[in-house]
């Protein structure tokens, strides 16, 4: 079934004018923000496809730039995102591309604060509803639409599993896996869904794993920040 | 979910002697792991935002971001109220507030997805005025939610609720045939004659193409959320009494899908053709690309002007 729920049909509550470009493109912003894991001193968006045609005309720009400071899907501060933005000291950029993406609807966020940086690629794929492709240069698909977290590690054998005993442990199950690396015992990641929240001291330990490198944790029905 | 098909809602409900409301919840409580009470909130508040969006939209001269519409839903309200309209008061009032929430959304204002936001005006439209000519409480109407979710389940799952995907009928199309089903049963209707007013809905948008002008959600999609909320209201009224789809609902259904897959992609809400194409759509396209390259010139010389000054 594509479509799983009754809120799938009725909501989300949204600032229009457009699921698709608008709603959508606020969660994908919102994703990045928790994937950076603090508020960005600059952001780069690049815009692809239709979204790249009709961007501001759907208020695709203002959507994007709502979600990187945090506001949900029907937040009426959204038409004056970028107002926002520029009070908080957040400078944003937006570009449009001609490269052939992977979804209509593709765009992809940049954002740096002093040395740290992170980039991601995602799709709004309508309805509000999206898909996020690729985090960091790692092929990640995951929704949103439950808690995830990314563990960034070295690939070696036992990780996955240091990383599912500790879920286990704490009644944490999993509903959807994504595994990429750069090469054989190179640099890798994960994205694990879970159904339940996970909390700060199971992320704690988590990030204390050998060969982890790093975690983030993005869950939008609310959820803390790492 | 227990069904998959209009049929199959029917029968569980027919087999528990329960409306289609209380299955959905029942079924939506136990997909999400929620309890029903939390699943009642949540579709409450959505009410909530339905009805804002409709006093705001109804009051409202302002215009849209593009400024191409705007301010249509207050001038239908006064002249239904006021003057002596061809169609009843209370019929006026649907399309009149189906218009408003079209607008408020077009104008970035607040909205909730029924089942998309290009449709977002037709089950407000249909939902407010019917409680208001009833006198229905909040609760009663958050039973039509549940009950025009479940409706639309079933179409989204077997077909499609996207202009990209399928057309306009997917989305004013569902949104009629999910809005005619609920006010069936909130009038007392069976889940039959719900089910029957689907069909008979959804038969009446059978071909309707997305054909957005600029593709912005605008032209002509904010008329055919206060035309829907009209052929709504009719289509509950036929299934109340006593007309029946004769080709099943669910076949029509699978007659959307049908017509959908096989729409030219310049008819998908890619505004290559239909209204978007026409000499006016075209023209409409012309000005608005100039005033964004203009707006984008005022700005980058505000911009050297603030350098110069540092």
């Amino acid at each position: 079934m594509r479509f799983k729920d009754v809120f799938s049909i009725i909501g989300p509550g949204m600032i229009g004018p457009s699921s698709s470009h608008t709603a959508g493109a606020v969660r994908l912003g919102r994703v990045a923000r928790e994937l950076f894991g603090g508020q960005p001193r600059q952001a780069n968006i690049m815009f692809y496809g239709s979204l790249a045609a009709t961007y501001g005309g759907h208020g695709t720009d203002l959507a994007v730039t709502a979600g990187l400071l945090r506001f949900d899907t029907d937040d009426e501060r959204i038409p004056e995102s970028l107002h926002f933005a520029a009070e908080m000291g957040v400078d944003v950029v937006f570009q449009t591309s001609r490269k052939p993406a992977v979804h209509p609807n593709t765009l992809t966020i940049t954002l740096r604060s002093g040395r740290r940086r992170c980039q991601m690629t995602g799709c709004s794929i309508g309805g509000g509803n999206i898909e996020v492709v690729e985090v960091n240069g790692f092929d990640l698909k995951f929704t949103a639409n439950y808690p995830t977290l990314i563990a960034y590690h070295d690939d070696r054998p036992g990780v996955l599993a240091d990383i599912t005993r500790l879920l286990s442990e704490a009644g944490v199950n999993i509903g959807h896996m994504d595994v990429d690396r750069k090469g054989r015992l190179g640099e890798a990641a994960t994205a694990i869904e879970t159904d339940g929240e996970i909390t700060k001291d199971l992320l704690e330990k988590i990030k204390r794993l050998p060969n982890m490198k790093g975690v983030s944790y993005v869950d939008l029905n609310g959820g803390v920040p790492v | 979910m227990r069904f998959r098909t209009l049929k199959e809602l029917a029968q569980v409900c027919v087999n528990e002697g329960k409306p289609i409301y209380r299955i959905m919840l029942e079924d939506q409580a136990k997909e999400s792991g929620r309890t029903p009470e939390q699943e009642w909130d949540k579709m409450k508040s959505y009410y909530g935002i339905m009805k804002e969006a409709v006093m705001k939209g109804i009051s409202s001269d302002k215009t849209s971001r593009s400024g191409l519409t705007g301010g249509d839903a207050k001038r239908v309200f006064e002249y239904t109220r006021k003057e002596d309209s061809s169609l009843e008061p209370f019929t006026g009032m649907a399309m009149a507030y189906a218009l408003a929430v079209s607008e408020v959304n077009a104008s970035m204002g607040r909205i909730v997805a029924t089942p998309t936001a290009g449709s977002c005006g037709v089950i407000p439209g249909v939902f407010v005025s019917s409680q208001e000519r009833f006198g229905w409480t909040d609760d009663h109407m958050v039973e039509g939610l549940f009950c025009a979710g479940a409706i639309g389940y079933v179409i989204a799952n077997n077909s499609f609720i996207s202009g990209a995907e399928g057309g306009c009928q997917a989305e004013i199309g569902s949104a009629i045939g999910m809005a005619a089903g609920a006010l069936v049963e909130l009038k007392g209707g069976t889940p039959a004659q719900a089910v029957h007013a689907v069909g008979l809905a959804l038969k009446n948008t059978l071909g309707l193409i997305c054909d957005p002008v600029g593709g912005l959600v605008e032209i002509p999609c904010i008329v055919r959320n206060g035309f829907g909320a009209v052929n709504a209201l009719a289509a509950a009224d036929m299934a109340l009494a006593g007309v029946q789809s004769a080709i099943p609902s669910d076949e029509v259904i699978q007659v959307m899908l049908e017509v959908g897959s096989a729409m030219p992609d310049i008819h998908r809400e890619t505004a290559r053709g239909g209204l978007a194409q026409t000499p006016t759509g075209k023209q409409i396209i012309k000005q608005l690309a100039q005033d964004k390259k203009k707006s984008r010139s005022e700005r980058k010389e505000k911009e050297n002007d603030d350098e110069s000054h540092k």
